[in-house]
């Protein structure tokens, strides 16, 4: 015998499904909707920034003692981190280099990739992680707490206060640690070297440095204070606008880590090509 | 203009006289958050001297209220007057020192975690237009915390402090700039009856020495009954009675007397 469908069920089952449709379009475009309204704030965000930034009251308290904490919290893991980074490099390309023959080039090529790239990146990554999520979770909990609301009532500049002050010192201390790592780095390929052979720290501290001139130096240094642009700008975007409730605050300093880590390789695509075209 | 009488604070102006200055005029504000409605056609005057009781369930929008007042949030309609200012066509620098003029006691008290309990009365002085010298600033600061009774404080951080000492300190800091206009969100809410008395007895003097207009946001009975000298009741987001603390008490509604019931 055959089932029967009542036409009126039928009915009901299209129109449900219809309904479901509709509903998922439009959350589809409510959630591309919310990315292009984040993008444009996050602009106007970065508009402040910048002409807060040459106001006249310069927060100089607040940011020297920024500066002072995100290099000194940084800096153990960033010195271990270039440390085993140049090690690793300089083990791992030894016996490759010996096959052709060109061991002598080691010192300069492993100097090479730490300058240009491993260094530069590898600490981005990790102060993206380290920093900007500080910053996320501290300015998410000063929102949450409503102590940047306590601020904006009694008539003090914020922004002044929380955001330009740690845009800038995340600006100028990563490119420092940058040159910190890849100092580590260097004398990390060096204790590689030496691992299985017998050269002087000079020695190959000057070999190291006879294949790098000014133009494998300056990219990737200019590159890393863009590094340290996204990392601040993105950790103070994302705690100062942290929603309500403590669980913002995680929500602040997760986001914060996975959306500066990829605009840190963003910057060092864009980075790198236009080093290329130059 | 409603006549004000019946006033129980031991503070209150003694005259009843009709005429008195308008602070605060808010007139029909609505506010809703998305789908949720929360102030639906506000409207209330804040006269010159008074201490106006703001009653409702939590929940019920009081806190957002008073943040419109001082722009933290934005009504979506209706019209906000403050000291003859109408704050929606305010320009900004404006609203900084119409700001000023208003002292914002947050719920949670706000304090700056970073900082002890001196840079936090100094932060909104050191950031002032008008500049304090060192001495000025000394100066305020000790007032303030002698006036809250906790000036042994003075070198402690916010984490050290327990949660009546938070609030006086977060008071203290709201003082520190001479407010004219004081707005309190639940001052005496998580405290023990004691320290609430004491919180209360605080605000009375304030209102005392400072000759401010107050609001005071509470659904703690014994505040009210030390601090108020008017009193709102809001419901779902509109005024549902007005009046003294005595039309409050004898009232018979069942909604009215289950804030004013046997405790
Ligand atoms: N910034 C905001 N965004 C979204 N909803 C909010 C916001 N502020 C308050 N609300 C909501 O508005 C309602 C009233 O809040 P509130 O004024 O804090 O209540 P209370 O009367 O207890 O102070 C609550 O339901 C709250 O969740
Ligand atoms: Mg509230």
């Amino acid at each position: 015998m055959k089932k029967i469908i009542p036409i009126h069920k039928a009915v009901e089952f299209a129109a449900k499904q219809s309904m479901r449709l509709a509903n998922k379009t439009l959350e589809k475009k409510e959630i591309m909707g919310g990315i292009f309204t984040d993008l444009a704030n996050f602009t106007l965000f970065v508009t402040r920034t910048f002409r807060e930034t040459f106001s006249r009251e310069f927060e100089v308290k607040e940011f020297l003692r920024q500066c002072f904490h995100m290099g000194n919290k940084s800096l153990p893991l960033i010195a271990l981190t270039g440390f085993i980074l140049g090690l690793v490099l300089t083990i791992q390309s030894r016996p490759m280099l010996i096959d052709f023959g060109a061991i002598t080039m080691l010192p300069g090529m492993v100097a090479i990739s730490i300058i240009r790239e491993m260094g530069p990146v590898i600490t981005a990554l990790i102060c993206a992680g380290k920093i900007g999520s500080g910053i996320g979770a501290e300015l998410g909990s000063m929102r949450v707490t409503e102590q940047i609301d306590a601020m904006e009532v009694s008539a003090t500049n914020p922004f002044r206060y929380l955001i330009v002050t740690r845009v800038i010192a995340a600006t100028l201390m990563i490119p420092l640690l940058v040159l910190f790592a890849d100092a580590m780095g260097i004398f990390g390929s060096w204790i590689g070297a030496n691992l299985k052979g017998d050269v002087s720290f000079t020695l190959y501290y000057h070999q190291a440095f006879s294949k790098v001139d000014f133009g494998d130096l300056m990219p990737a240094l200019i590159k890393t204070f863009f590094f340290g642009a996204v990392i601040g700008l993105v950790g103070c975007y994302k705690g100062y606008h942290a929603g309500r409730g403590t669980e913002s605050v995680g929500i602040a300093a997760n986001a914060s880590v996975v959306i500066a880590s990829l605009l840190v390789i963003i910057v060092d695509l864009v980075a790198v090509q236009i080093t290329d075209m130059l | 203009m409603k006549e004000l009488t019946n006033y129980t604070a031991s503070t209150a102006n003694s005259s009843t006289s009709t005429e008195r200055e308008i602070v605060i005029s808010v007139s029909n504000l609505y506010l809703s958050f998305g789908s949720q409605a929360v102030l639906q056609g506000i409207s209330f005057n804040l006269y010159q001297g008074e201490n106006l009781v703001i009653l409702g369930k939590s929940g019920s929008g009081k806190s957002v209220l008073i943040k419109c007042i001082v722009q933290l949030l934005k009504a979506q309609s209706g019209s906000i007057n403050v000291m003859g200012e109408n704050i929606d066509a305010i320009t900004n620098s404006n609203l900084d020192e119409l700001r000023k003029k208003i002292g914002f006691l947050f719920q949670s008290g706000a304090l700056y975690d970073s900082m002890n309990v001196r840079e936090n009365l100094e932060f909104p002085l050191r950031r002032n237009k008008r500049k304090y010298t060192e001495q000025e600033i000394k100066e305020h600061v000790t007032l303030v915390l002698e006036r809250v009774g906790l000036l042994s404080a003075i070198d402690k951080m916010p984490a050290q402090l327990s949660g009546g000492m938070r609030k006086r300190i977060s008071l203290a800091r709201t003082l520190i700039i001479d407010p004219q206009i004081m707005l309190y969100d639940e001052p005496t809410t998580g405290l023990d009856p004691v320290t609430s008395n004491e919180i209360s007895q605080l605000i009375n003097q304030i209102q005392d020495q400072y000759k401010t207009a107050s609001i005071i946001i509470t659904h703690d009975i014994a505040c009210v009954r030390t601090t108020a000298h008017r009193i709102l009741l809001m419901h779902e987001g509109a005024i549902y009675k007005e009046g003294s603390l005595i039309d409050f008490e004898t009232s018979d509604d069942p909604f009215i007397q289950s804030f004013f019931g046997k405790l």
